[in-house]
Protein backbone atom coordinates (compact mmCIF):
# COMPACT_ATOMS: atom_id res chain seq x y z
CA UNK A 1 0.00 0.00 0.00
CA UNK A 2 2.80 2.37 0.92
CA UNK A 3 4.46 1.90 -2.47
CA UNK A 4 1.18 2.49 -4.32
CA UNK A 5 0.56 5.77 -2.46
CA UNK A 6 4.04 7.08 -3.13
CA UNK A 7 3.80 6.24 -6.82
CA UNK A 8 0.61 8.29 -7.13
CA UNK A 9 2.33 11.49 -6.01
CA UNK A 10 2.58 14.09 -8.80
CA UNK A 11 5.96 15.03 -10.20
CA UNK A 12 7.78 18.07 -8.86
CA UNK A 13 7.00 20.17 -11.94
CA UNK A 14 3.27 19.46 -11.68
CA UNK A 15 3.21 20.18 -7.94
CA UNK A 16 4.99 23.53 -8.33
CA UNK A 17 3.11 24.68 -11.44
CA UNK A 18 -0.21 23.60 -9.91
CA UNK A 19 0.23 25.95 -6.94
CA UNK A 20 1.58 28.82 -9.04
CA UNK A 21 -1.50 28.34 -11.20
CA UNK A 22 -3.74 28.31 -8.12
CA UNK A 23 -2.21 31.59 -6.88
CA UNK A 24 -2.60 33.17 -10.33
CA UNK A 25 -6.20 32.00 -10.59
CA UNK A 26 -6.98 33.66 -7.26
CA UNK A 27 -5.20 36.85 -8.39
CA UNK A 28 -7.09 36.84 -11.71
CA UNK A 29 -10.44 36.41 -9.91
CA UNK A 30 -9.78 39.17 -7.38
CA UNK A 31 -8.36 41.61 -9.96
CA UNK A 32 -11.07 40.66 -12.47
CA UNK A 33 -13.65 41.58 -9.87
CA UNK A 34 -11.87 44.90 -9.21
CA UNK A 35 -12.03 45.69 -12.94
CA UNK A 36 -15.62 44.47 -13.24
CA UNK A 37 -17.04 46.78 -10.56
CA UNK A 38 -16.02 49.84 -12.58
CA UNK A 39 -18.79 48.87 -15.00
CA UNK A 40 -20.83 45.81 -13.92
CA UNK A 41 -22.98 45.87 -17.07
CA UNK A 42 -22.67 43.55 -20.04
CA UNK A 43 -23.55 44.10 -23.69
CA UNK A 44 -23.53 42.28 -27.00
CA UNK A 45 -21.83 43.63 -30.14
CA UNK A 46 -19.38 46.52 -30.43
CA UNK A 47 -20.55 49.22 -28.10
CA UNK A 48 -22.16 49.63 -24.72
CA UNK A 49 -22.10 52.39 -22.12
CA UNK A 50 -24.02 53.83 -19.21
CA UNK A 51 -27.29 54.61 -20.97
CA UNK A 52 -27.51 51.88 -23.59
CA UNK A 53 -29.58 48.77 -22.78
CA UNK A 54 -27.49 46.02 -21.18
CA UNK A 55 -27.77 42.32 -22.03
CA UNK A 56 -27.55 41.84 -18.28
CA UNK A 57 -26.07 43.65 -15.34
CA UNK A 58 -24.88 42.62 -11.91
CA UNK A 59 -26.25 44.16 -8.72
CA UNK A 60 -22.84 45.47 -7.60
CA UNK A 61 -21.97 48.92 -6.29
CA UNK A 62 -20.00 50.78 -8.97
CA UNK A 63 -16.43 51.57 -7.90
CA UNK A 64 -14.22 53.43 -10.36
CA UNK A 65 -11.12 53.57 -8.18
CA UNK A 66 -9.99 49.94 -8.32
CA UNK A 67 -9.11 49.57 -12.02
CA UNK A 68 -5.52 50.84 -11.69
CA UNK A 69 -4.12 48.06 -9.48
CA UNK A 70 -6.84 45.71 -10.74
CA UNK A 71 -5.68 45.88 -14.34
CA UNK A 72 -1.98 45.74 -13.36
CA UNK A 73 -2.46 42.64 -11.22
CA UNK A 74 -4.69 41.05 -13.86
CA UNK A 75 -2.05 41.39 -16.59
CA UNK A 76 0.83 40.33 -14.35
CA UNK A 77 -1.09 37.22 -13.27
CA UNK A 78 -2.12 36.56 -16.88
CA UNK A 79 1.50 36.61 -18.08
CA UNK A 80 2.61 34.25 -15.29
CA UNK A 81 -0.39 31.99 -15.99
CA UNK A 82 0.59 31.82 -19.64
CA UNK A 83 4.21 30.78 -19.07
CA UNK A 84 3.34 28.54 -16.12
CA UNK A 85 0.38 27.06 -18.00
CA UNK A 86 2.45 26.06 -21.02
CA UNK A 87 4.84 24.17 -18.76
CA UNK A 88 1.95 22.65 -16.78
CA UNK A 89 0.01 21.53 -19.87
CA UNK A 90 3.07 20.02 -21.52
CA UNK A 91 3.98 18.10 -18.40
CA UNK A 92 0.39 17.05 -17.58
CA UNK A 93 -0.19 15.74 -21.09
CA UNK A 94 2.75 13.40 -20.59
CA UNK A 95 1.60 12.54 -17.06
CA UNK A 96 -1.99 11.87 -18.13
CA UNK A 97 -0.87 9.32 -20.68
CA UNK A 98 0.98 7.55 -17.90
CA UNK A 99 -2.13 7.57 -15.68
CA UNK A 100 -4.69 5.13 -17.04
CA UNK A 101 -6.36 5.31 -13.62
CA UNK A 102 -7.97 8.65 -14.57
CA UNK A 103 -11.54 8.08 -15.76
CA UNK A 104 -12.62 9.15 -19.24
CA UNK A 105 -15.00 11.77 -17.83
CA UNK A 106 -12.25 13.26 -15.67
CA UNK A 107 -9.88 13.47 -18.63
CA UNK A 108 -12.65 15.05 -20.73
CA UNK A 109 -13.37 17.69 -18.07
CA UNK A 110 -9.68 18.59 -17.75
CA UNK A 111 -9.19 18.63 -21.53
CA UNK A 112 -12.27 20.83 -21.93
CA UNK A 113 -10.89 23.36 -19.46
CA UNK A 114 -7.33 23.32 -20.77
CA UNK A 115 -8.00 23.17 -24.52
CA UNK A 116 -11.34 24.99 -24.84
CA UNK A 117 -12.14 27.24 -21.87
CA UNK A 118 -8.64 28.62 -21.22
CA UNK A 119 -7.78 29.45 -24.85
CA UNK A 120 -11.17 31.16 -25.28
CA UNK A 121 -10.53 33.00 -22.01
CA UNK A 122 -7.19 34.31 -23.31
CA UNK A 123 -8.56 35.20 -26.75
CA UNK A 124 -11.66 36.98 -25.42
CA UNK A 125 -9.44 38.92 -23.02
CA UNK A 126 -7.08 39.93 -25.82
CA UNK A 127 -10.05 41.09 -27.92
CA UNK A 128 -10.51 43.89 -25.38
CA UNK A 129 -7.00 45.20 -26.18
CA UNK A 130 -7.00 47.90 -28.88
CA UNK A 131 -3.35 47.09 -29.67
CA UNK A 132 -4.01 43.38 -30.19
CA UNK A 133 -7.12 43.91 -32.33
CA UNK A 134 -5.20 46.34 -34.57
CA UNK A 135 -2.79 43.47 -35.26
CA UNK A 136 -5.48 40.75 -35.34
CA UNK A 137 -8.86 42.23 -36.34
CA UNK A 138 -10.09 38.64 -36.91
CA UNK A 139 -10.55 38.42 -33.13
CA UNK A 140 -13.49 40.82 -33.42
CA UNK A 141 -15.10 38.41 -35.89
CA UNK A 142 -14.54 35.44 -33.59
CA UNK A 143 -16.45 37.05 -30.73
CA UNK A 144 -18.79 39.42 -32.58
CA UNK A 145 -17.35 42.70 -31.30
CA UNK A 146 -15.51 44.07 -28.29
CA UNK A 147 -18.46 44.11 -25.89
CA UNK A 148 -19.42 40.55 -26.86
CA UNK A 149 -15.85 39.51 -26.12
CA UNK A 150 -16.04 41.21 -22.71
CA UNK A 151 -19.33 39.43 -21.94
CA UNK A 152 -17.92 36.07 -23.06
CA UNK A 153 -14.77 36.70 -20.98
CA UNK A 154 -16.96 37.19 -17.89
CA UNK A 155 -19.15 34.12 -18.58
CA UNK A 156 -16.09 31.92 -19.20
CA UNK A 157 -14.60 33.25 -15.96
CA UNK A 158 -17.77 32.22 -14.15
CA UNK A 159 -17.54 28.77 -15.78
CA UNK A 160 -13.92 28.43 -14.61
CA UNK A 161 -14.94 29.35 -11.05
CA UNK A 162 -17.67 26.66 -11.27
CA UNK A 163 -15.03 24.19 -12.44
CA UNK A 164 -12.77 25.20 -9.54
CA UNK A 165 -15.62 24.56 -7.06
CA UNK A 166 -16.17 21.12 -8.61
CA UNK A 167 -12.42 20.44 -8.59
CA UNK A 168 -12.09 21.33 -4.89
CA UNK A 169 -15.24 19.35 -4.02
CA UNK A 170 -13.86 16.27 -5.79
CA UNK A 171 -10.56 16.70 -3.95
CA UNK A 172 -12.41 16.65 -0.63
CA UNK A 173 -14.84 13.84 -1.50
CA UNK A 174 -12.25 11.43 -2.89
CA UNK A 175 -9.91 11.45 0.10
CA UNK A 176 -8.70 14.93 0.97
CA UNK A 177 -5.57 13.94 2.91
CA UNK A 178 -4.32 11.52 0.28
CA UNK A 179 -5.08 13.99 -2.54
CA UNK A 180 -3.25 16.82 -0.80
CA UNK A 181 -0.28 14.60 -0.09
CA UNK A 182 -0.06 13.89 -3.82
CA UNK A 183 -0.06 17.53 -4.87
CA UNK A 184 1.99 19.09 -2.06
CA UNK B 1 10.55 62.58 -46.47
CA UNK B 2 14.06 62.51 -45.06
CA UNK B 3 12.71 63.73 -41.74
CA UNK B 4 10.02 61.08 -41.74
CA UNK B 5 12.46 58.34 -42.59
CA UNK B 6 14.72 59.53 -39.83
CA UNK B 7 11.72 59.34 -37.44
CA UNK B 8 10.98 55.81 -38.48
CA UNK B 9 14.53 54.69 -37.98
CA UNK B 10 14.55 56.42 -34.61
CA UNK B 11 11.38 54.53 -33.72
CA UNK B 12 12.92 51.27 -34.87
CA UNK B 13 16.00 51.95 -32.76
CA UNK B 14 13.78 52.63 -29.77
CA UNK B 15 12.09 49.29 -30.31
CA UNK B 16 15.38 47.44 -30.50
CA UNK B 17 16.70 49.14 -27.39
CA UNK B 18 13.51 48.28 -25.53
CA UNK B 19 14.24 44.63 -25.91
CA UNK B 20 17.87 44.80 -24.89
CA UNK B 21 17.33 47.44 -22.22
CA UNK B 22 20.82 48.76 -22.81
CA UNK B 23 19.83 52.41 -22.60
CA UNK B 24 18.21 54.26 -19.79
CA UNK B 25 14.52 54.94 -20.47
CA UNK B 26 14.41 52.77 -23.56
CA UNK B 27 11.63 50.82 -21.87
CA UNK B 28 8.28 52.54 -21.47
CA UNK B 29 8.09 54.72 -18.39
CA UNK B 30 6.42 52.87 -15.57
CA UNK B 31 5.90 53.16 -11.85
CA UNK B 32 8.35 50.38 -11.15
CA UNK B 33 7.57 47.40 -8.93
CA UNK B 34 6.64 43.93 -10.13
CA UNK B 35 3.90 45.38 -12.33
CA UNK B 36 6.60 47.10 -14.38
CA UNK B 37 7.67 43.64 -15.52
CA UNK B 38 4.31 42.72 -17.04
CA UNK B 39 4.00 46.25 -18.43
CA UNK B 40 7.29 45.78 -20.25
CA UNK B 41 6.20 42.34 -21.53
CA UNK B 42 2.89 43.68 -22.84
CA UNK B 43 4.64 46.67 -24.42
CA UNK B 44 7.36 44.59 -26.10
CA UNK B 45 4.85 41.97 -27.30
CA UNK B 46 2.55 44.59 -28.81
CA UNK B 47 5.40 46.51 -30.41
CA UNK B 48 6.41 43.28 -32.13
CA UNK B 49 2.84 42.42 -33.17
CA UNK B 50 2.34 45.98 -34.47
CA UNK B 51 5.75 46.21 -36.14
CA UNK B 52 4.14 46.66 -39.58
CA UNK B 53 2.03 49.53 -38.19
CA UNK B 54 -1.46 48.20 -38.99
CA UNK B 55 -4.44 50.51 -38.65
CA UNK B 56 -7.05 50.08 -35.95
CA UNK B 57 -10.40 48.97 -37.36
CA UNK B 58 -12.47 51.76 -38.88
CA UNK B 59 -16.28 51.67 -38.97
CA UNK B 60 -19.03 52.98 -41.21
CA UNK B 61 -20.60 56.33 -40.35
CA UNK B 62 -23.97 54.64 -39.70
CA UNK B 63 -22.29 52.69 -36.87
CA UNK B 64 -21.52 55.87 -34.90
CA UNK B 65 -22.93 55.67 -31.36
CA UNK B 66 -26.02 57.80 -30.66
CA UNK B 67 -24.36 59.15 -27.54
CA UNK B 68 -20.73 59.21 -26.53
CA UNK B 69 -19.91 59.24 -22.81
CA UNK B 70 -17.85 62.18 -21.55
CA UNK B 71 -15.79 61.48 -18.44
CA UNK B 72 -13.16 63.26 -16.32
CA UNK B 73 -13.04 66.99 -17.15
CA UNK B 74 -16.07 68.02 -19.22
CA UNK B 75 -15.65 71.80 -19.06
CA UNK B 76 -12.35 73.20 -17.73
CA UNK B 77 -13.08 75.97 -15.21
CA UNK B 78 -9.86 77.79 -16.16
CA UNK B 79 -10.72 81.46 -16.80
CA UNK B 80 -8.58 81.80 -19.90
CA UNK B 81 -10.17 78.67 -21.33
CA UNK B 82 -13.66 80.01 -20.69
CA UNK B 83 -12.77 83.27 -22.46
CA UNK B 84 -11.45 81.35 -25.46
CA UNK B 85 -14.56 79.20 -25.44
CA UNK B 86 -16.78 82.31 -25.45
CA UNK B 87 -14.84 83.53 -28.48
CA UNK B 88 -15.25 80.18 -30.29
CA UNK B 89 -11.53 79.54 -29.81
CA UNK B 90 -10.57 82.24 -32.35
CA UNK B 91 -7.83 83.43 -29.93
CA UNK B 92 -6.81 79.92 -28.89
CA UNK B 93 -3.28 78.81 -29.82
CA UNK B 94 -1.48 75.48 -29.76
CA UNK B 95 2.10 75.93 -28.60
CA UNK B 96 4.73 73.74 -30.22
CA UNK B 97 8.23 73.64 -28.79
CA UNK B 98 11.16 71.45 -27.85
CA UNK B 99 13.32 69.68 -30.42
CA UNK B 100 11.78 71.33 -33.49
CA UNK B 101 13.25 73.58 -36.17
CA UNK B 102 10.43 76.11 -35.92
CA UNK B 103 8.79 76.34 -32.49
CA UNK B 104 5.79 78.62 -32.20
CA UNK B 105 2.06 78.82 -31.93
CA UNK B 106 -0.65 77.60 -34.25
CA UNK B 107 -4.26 78.76 -34.38
CA UNK B 108 -7.19 76.48 -35.03
CA UNK B 109 -7.31 77.90 -38.58
CA UNK B 110 -3.62 76.99 -39.03
CA UNK B 111 -4.36 73.41 -37.98
CA UNK B 112 -7.38 73.20 -40.26
CA UNK B 113 -5.27 74.42 -43.18
CA UNK B 114 -3.29 71.16 -43.09
CA UNK B 115 -4.71 68.15 -44.96
CA UNK B 116 -7.26 66.51 -42.63
CA UNK B 117 -8.05 62.90 -41.82
CA UNK B 118 -11.41 61.54 -40.67
CA UNK B 119 -11.73 58.16 -39.02
CA UNK B 120 -14.66 56.31 -37.44
CA UNK B 121 -13.20 54.28 -34.60
CA UNK B 122 -14.05 52.38 -31.44
CA UNK B 123 -13.15 54.25 -28.25
CA UNK B 124 -12.36 51.70 -25.54
CA UNK B 125 -12.47 53.00 -21.98
CA UNK B 126 -10.39 51.10 -19.44
CA UNK B 127 -13.51 51.04 -17.25
CA UNK B 128 -15.11 48.61 -19.70
CA UNK B 129 -17.47 50.61 -21.90
CA UNK B 130 -16.90 51.38 -25.56
CA UNK B 131 -18.48 53.71 -28.12
CA UNK B 132 -17.97 54.57 -31.79
CA UNK B 133 -17.34 58.10 -33.07
CA UNK B 134 -15.87 59.87 -36.05
CA UNK B 135 -12.84 62.05 -35.43
CA UNK B 136 -11.48 64.68 -37.81
CA UNK B 137 -8.15 66.38 -37.42
CA UNK B 138 -4.59 66.81 -38.56
CA UNK B 139 -2.30 63.82 -38.47
CA UNK B 140 0.36 64.40 -35.82
CA UNK B 141 2.96 63.22 -38.34
CA UNK B 142 1.92 66.02 -40.71
CA UNK B 143 2.29 68.62 -37.99
CA UNK B 144 5.65 67.24 -36.85
CA UNK B 145 6.91 67.29 -40.40
CA UNK B 146 5.77 70.89 -40.81
CA UNK B 147 7.59 72.10 -37.69
CA UNK B 148 10.65 70.00 -38.54
CA UNK B 149 11.59 67.73 -35.65
CA UNK B 150 15.27 67.28 -34.92
CA UNK B 151 16.95 63.90 -35.43
CA UNK B 152 17.31 63.22 -31.70
CA UNK B 153 13.55 63.61 -31.14
CA UNK B 154 12.02 60.48 -29.56
CA UNK B 155 8.88 61.55 -27.73
CA UNK B 156 6.02 63.99 -28.09
CA UNK B 157 4.61 65.35 -24.83
CA UNK B 158 1.06 66.74 -24.74
CA UNK B 159 -0.14 69.27 -22.18
CA UNK B 160 -3.82 70.01 -21.59
CA UNK B 161 -5.41 73.18 -20.26
CA UNK B 162 -6.90 71.19 -17.32
CA UNK B 163 -3.33 70.37 -16.26
CA UNK B 164 -3.24 66.78 -17.50
CA UNK B 165 -0.36 65.63 -19.59
CA UNK B 166 0.72 62.57 -21.51
CA UNK B 167 3.27 61.47 -24.08
CA UNK B 168 3.83 59.19 -27.05
CA UNK B 169 6.99 57.81 -28.54
CA UNK B 170 7.57 58.25 -32.28
CA UNK B 171 6.27 54.73 -33.03
CA UNK B 172 2.76 55.85 -32.08
CA UNK B 173 3.17 59.58 -32.75
CA UNK B 174 3.84 58.94 -36.45
CA UNK B 175 1.07 56.35 -36.92
CA UNK B 176 -1.42 57.48 -39.61
CA UNK B 177 -4.38 57.31 -37.19
CA UNK B 178 -2.71 59.46 -34.55
CA UNK B 179 -4.56 62.76 -34.83
CA UNK B 180 -4.88 66.09 -33.17
CA UNK B 181 -8.65 66.14 -33.64
CA UNK B 182 -10.74 69.32 -33.88
CA UNK B 183 -13.89 67.67 -35.26
CA UNK B 184 -16.25 64.94 -34.06
CA UNK B 185 -19.09 63.20 -35.91
CA UNK B 186 -19.00 65.75 -38.74
CA UNK B 187 -19.18 68.85 -36.50
CA UNK B 188 -16.86 70.85 -34.28
CA UNK B 189 -15.31 68.97 -31.36
CA UNK B 190 -17.75 69.57 -28.43
CA UNK B 191 -16.44 71.12 -25.20
CA UNK B 192 -17.21 67.98 -23.15
CA UNK B 193 -15.04 65.95 -25.54
CA UNK B 194 -12.03 68.25 -25.37
CA UNK B 195 -12.62 71.29 -27.58
CA UNK B 196 -10.88 72.76 -29.38
CA UNK B 197 -8.26 70.00 -29.74
CA UNK B 198 -7.81 66.46 -28.44
CA UNK B 199 -5.49 63.58 -29.08
CA UNK B 200 -6.59 60.37 -30.81
CA UNK B 201 -4.29 57.34 -30.56
CA UNK B 202 -6.52 54.58 -31.85
CA UNK B 203 -4.44 51.57 -30.81
CA UNK B 204 -4.53 52.57 -27.16
CA UNK B 205 -7.26 52.85 -24.52
CA UNK B 206 -9.46 55.83 -23.73
CA UNK B 207 -7.29 57.25 -20.98
CA UNK B 208 -4.56 57.98 -23.54
CA UNK B 209 -6.89 60.20 -25.63
CA UNK B 210 -5.95 63.48 -23.94
CA UNK B 211 -8.60 66.21 -24.14
CA UNK B 212 -8.11 70.03 -24.22
CA UNK B 213 -4.60 69.83 -25.69
CA UNK B 214 -2.97 73.26 -25.42
CA UNK B 215 0.66 72.51 -26.11
CA UNK B 216 2.99 69.89 -27.44
CA UNK B 217 6.68 69.47 -26.78
CA UNK B 218 9.08 67.30 -28.75
CA UNK B 219 11.79 65.77 -26.60
CA UNK B 220 14.50 63.11 -26.54
CA UNK B 221 13.76 61.95 -22.98
CA UNK B 222 10.90 61.84 -20.51
CA UNK B 223 12.75 61.54 -17.21
CA UNK B 224 13.16 65.32 -17.00
CA UNK B 225 9.57 66.13 -17.97
CA UNK B 226 7.40 66.88 -14.91
CA UNK B 227 7.60 63.89 -12.53
CA UNK B 228 9.46 61.81 -15.12
CA UNK B 229 6.77 59.15 -15.45
CA UNK B 230 5.68 60.10 -18.99
CA UNK B 231 2.01 60.67 -18.19
CA UNK B 232 -0.32 62.07 -15.56
CA UNK B 233 -1.95 58.69 -14.95
CA UNK B 234 1.18 56.68 -14.18
CA UNK B 235 1.39 57.79 -10.55
CA UNK B 236 -2.25 56.69 -10.20
CA UNK B 237 -1.45 53.19 -11.46
CA UNK B 238 -2.34 53.58 -15.15
CA UNK B 239 0.60 52.46 -17.30
CA UNK B 240 2.10 54.84 -19.83
CA UNK B 241 1.52 52.29 -22.57
CA UNK B 242 -2.24 51.74 -22.84
CA UNK B 243 -2.45 49.23 -25.68
CA UNK B 244 -3.96 46.62 -23.39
Amino acid sequence: MQAATVSRRHSGVIRVTHWINAACFLALCVSGYAILIAHPRFYWGWTGYFDTPAAFSLPLAVNLDQTGWGRNLHFLAAWITLFNGLLYVGWSAAALRARPAYSVSRKAAYAGVVFVLLPLMILSGLTMSPGITAAYPQLFGLFGGRQSARTIHFLLGAALVAFLIGHVAMTILTGFRRNMRNIL
Amino acid sequence: MTTRRRFLSAAATTGALSLTGCQKHSLPPTYGSLFGLSDALSFAAQRWLLRRQPLAREFRRDQISARFPAINTTNPPDREYQQQRAGHFADWRLSVDGLVASPGELSLADLKAFPSRSQVTLHCCEQGWSAIAEWTGVQLSTLLQAVGTKPEARYVVFYSVDDWWDSLDMFDALHPQTLLAYGMNGGELPVQHGAPLRLRVERQLGYKQLKYVGGIEVTDRLDNVRDGTGAVGVALGYPWYAGI
